[in-house]
């Protein structure tokens, strides 16, 4: 599976009881993939010593501060691991993702979509 | 936040002391060989990598052009390959619509080769856990008031990328030369707190 750009996903809520890059802060939110980067062993693996670590792509995904904080205009990226991420945008998901993600779009996302966009329309434009 | 408590003093430098002397106690190495290795790393990581990137696109947009596309083979042109072989690096591009900053919420991941060792707020809790909630009243600390129109995006670095921010080529500065301009980048503009 590879994710594109502007694809919606929801990060994982699980707690796992080993190490994890899912930052606590970015557990089961919502946001927008804008950069699919390289494989990467998955430190979950890695740091359990697991004898062939899954490699994975990692994926810059771009929050909406309203979205994790209730509060904020900013937009957070961070770089995530795939299986920290499943699609959202399926209508299961629910209405409040469908609202949520849709305010955030109205104003960060739109705007921001195009300035991120901009930024990192850099590499699309190489290819 | 600015005032930068020494490095010995952190509880982490205990942890890392205590694991140095078991590495040195297995016999695996020495404490000559890890001063030496730091030093020889240290010398060559500084800030003025990361500014001679930031002058380079500056006065060459082809140059700026492919730093954004692929920072780190943009590095290796300048000479930096070797040095930022263990990451991918990203520059983020400032603009009179975005302020970039970087950040590590889970450690006090940074590109020491071209940033140089990493200040101490850097590795603090309240830089980490506030910049990704506050960073416009976090960056106000540093003395940088961003605009209100003016959009932040706050980069935290949980993964094998490093980040640089490109700033803004400030005004006024049209007769200066590559070498001069570089001197006018601080490691704080290349992390964000700053402008330049």
């Amino acid at each position: 599976m590879t994710l594109r750009p502007g694809t919606r996903v929801r990060t994982s809520s699980a707690d796992p009881d080993h190490h994890t890059r899912l930052p606590r802060y970015l557990r089961g939110q919502a946001g927008e993939i804008v950069y699919a980067g390289r494989e990467w062993p998955l430190p979950d693996d890695v740091a359990r010593g697991v004898a062939a670590p899954r490699a994975e792509t990692v994926y810059t995904v771009r929050f909406a501060a309203a979205g994790l904080w209730g509060t904020g205009r900013h937009t957070v990226l961070a770089d995530l691991w795939e299986s920290y991420l499943e699609q959202a945008d399926g209508e299961g998901e629910g209405e409040d993702d469908g609202q949520a993600g849709s305010a955030d779009d109205g104003q960060a996302g739109s705007q921001d979509g195009g300035r991120a966009g901009s930024a990192d329309d850099g590499p699309q434009e190489e290819r | 936040m600015t005032a930068e408590p020494h490095h010995h003093d952190l509880p982490v430098a205990a942890r890392v002391r205590r694991l140095e002397e078991r590495v040195i106690a297995a016999g695996l190495t020495s404490d000559g060989e890890l001063d030496e290795a730091l030093a020889r790393f240290y010398a060559r990581a500084t800030p003025i990598n990361g500014a001679r990137l930031v002058a380079r696109a500056w006065t060459d947009p082809r140059f700026r052009a492919r730093l954004l596309a692929d920072s780190s083979a943009a590095a290796a042109e300048l000479g930096f390959g070797p040095q930022v072989s263990d990451y991918q690096l990203r520059a983020v591009a400032n603009s009179a619509r975005r302020h970039n900053v970087i950040v590590c919420t889970l450690c006090s991941c940074y590109p020491v080769a071209l940033l140089g060792p990493s200040p101490s707020w850097y590795k603090s809790l309240a830089y980490r856990s506030r910049t990704v909630r506050e960073p416009r009243a976090v960056l106000s600390e540093f003395g940088l008031v961003v605009p209100e129109e003016v959009d932040i995006a706050v980069w935290d670095s949980t993964a094998e990328t490093r980040y640089l921010v490109l700033p803004v080529r400030p005004d006024g500065t049209d007769s200066l030369a590559e070498d001069e301009l570089a001197t006018l980048v601080t490691r704080d503009g290349l992390i964000g707190t700053a402008r330049v």
